[in-house]
């Protein structure tokens, strides 16, 4: 399996971003799912939202060419693209909660095998509060969860999630370091692993029960 | 009516315990002058609504930092970690909101709907305490409209009429909240004629501003 930090990072984001359509409008998470955005396939035109109230986010801004009104959804100087468009809150989360998303890509802290959430909240912790997170999830059409498959050791990949969940079945697919799942109504199927990764080494880092593809493959990472 | 004020006469009509609602995500559209002009009289024992506690150094994040907020009711507070320490401390309540759901309880107060349904929250600790209904199949959270004493906005262009402009992503909350206090206040960036913002152009409509006071001052 993959050990080095970085590569972890890049055959998650490469995996996920092959997941995009064109045409698609796309909701990337603060943090890892940003990065998304880097590995857009050549001639796939994506639109990317921003919850804060705009369509069409562009690459970060030069230093010192940073526009005061534009930021993302978090708080950092953006730009936008040509045929961009801005809104208000409700209106941002009316494309979010009313299905008009495609695709919605966020970390999680848990996810289990009936597709349960949990990624806003660690009690007596971290509570940062869900943003928009528990809207996104519950109107985004597909949920990709893109993470570091175990956390320090432990997994994240659950037969239930024991913190305070998000949403309840609403994941679609998980995209770690190892494997490629996918949430099925017969439980967590695996249809690709990453290079150099073993069936036995993803179940050894899984809690939850899985069931693995017949024509598993190999990410094209 | 003569709508133009001066940030110390808009500030006559702040209280202490009032609960305020304020534009602006992460400080961007908050307006920065009234936020100084609270914090310079003196006002306590704020309820606010927001968006989110901002960073510590703007937006609402200062009230929060100078302890003049005895509740707050946002989607978010990561970004201020002064809100956690009070939060975490007792000295101050959060009430964490899902963003779609605040909005949307804003929305209705000023709409002058009984509330929305959303299926946001079902299934967590959202839903304790909340009514929970069934519709042609799906369930949904019944979320009560959230109404403030007072609006204040951030508008980008505002005429002496009160008709408001918002720039880019500064927009966020501040034409819902408009809707949905008893006194709105509007901070403008740039003061214009009546006229001078084509009436297409005009996101929030006069009708919902009480006052303006001129940013530039």
């Amino acid at each position: 399996m993959i050990q080095d930090k970085e590569r972890k990072r890049e055959v998650i984001v490469k995996r996920v971003a092959q997941e995009l359509k064109d045409g698609n409008l796309v909701n990337l998470g603060i943090g890892m799912p940003t990065l998304v955005a880097n590995y857009i396939p050549e001639g796939v035109d994506i639109l990317l939202q921003s919850e804060n109230g705009y369509v069409g986010i562009g690459p970060g801004p030069e230093a010192g060419k940073e526009d005061k009104d534009i930021v993302n959804a978090g708080g950092q100087p953006s730009t936008v693209v040509p045929g961009a468009a801005f809104f208000d809150s409700s209106m941002s989360f009316t494309i979010i909660r009313g299905g008009h998303l495609d695709i919605t890509v966020l970390g999680a802290l848990q996810v289990d095998q009936l597709g349960n959430l949990a990624n806003w909240m660690v009690p007596g912790k971290m509570v940062p509060g869900m943003g928009g997170a528990m809207d996104l999830v519950v109107g985004a059409k597909k949920v990709i969860i893109s993470m570091e498959h175990t956390a320090k050791g432990e997994a994240k990949i659950l037969k239930k999630c024991t913190l305070p969940l998000t949403a309840v079945g609403v994941v679609d697919m998980i995209i770690t370091e190892m494997c490629v799942i996918e949430v099925t109504k017969d439980g967590l199927l695996v249809t690709e692993l990453a290079p150099e990764t073993t069936k036995e080494e993803v179940s050894a880092a899984t809690e939850a029960d899985l069931i693995f593809a017949e024509d598993l493959k190999v990410m094209n990472v | 009516m003569k709508k133009i004020k001066t940030i110390d006469e808009a500030m006559e009509y702040i209280k202490d315990g009032m609960t305020i609602a304020f534009g602006g995500f992460m400080g961007v559209g908050t307006p920065e002058k009234l936020v100084d002009a609270i914090l310079a009289k003196g006002v306590k024992d704020l309820t606010i609504i927001c968006n989110d506690t901002a960073f510590p150094h703007n937006g609402v994040g200062k009230l929060v930092v100078n302890k003049r907020v005895k509740k707050c009711i946002v989607s978010h507070v990561g970004t201020n970690p002064e809100t956690g320490r009070q939060m975490n401390a007792g000295e101050m309540e959060v009430e964490l909101v899902p963003q779609g759901t605040l909005i949307e309880r804003i929305r209705s107060a000023g709409a002058g709907l009984g509330g929305v349904l959303t299926p946001t929250g079902i299934g967590t600790v959202v839903e304790e305490g909340k009514q929970k209904l069934n519709i042609q199949g799906k369930d949904y959270l019944l979320e009560l409209p959230l109404k403030a004493d007072v609006a204040m906005l951030q508008g980008s262009i505002v005429d002496k009429k009160g008709n408001v402009y918002y720039s880019k992503a500064t927009r966020n909350f501040n034409p819902i909240i408009a809707t949905a206090a008893d006194l709105v206040i509007v901070q403008a960036e740039k003061l214009v004629e009546a006229g001078e913002i084509d009436p297409s152009d005009v996101m929030t409509p006069s009708v919902f501003v009480n006052i303006i006071v001129d940013g530039r001052e």
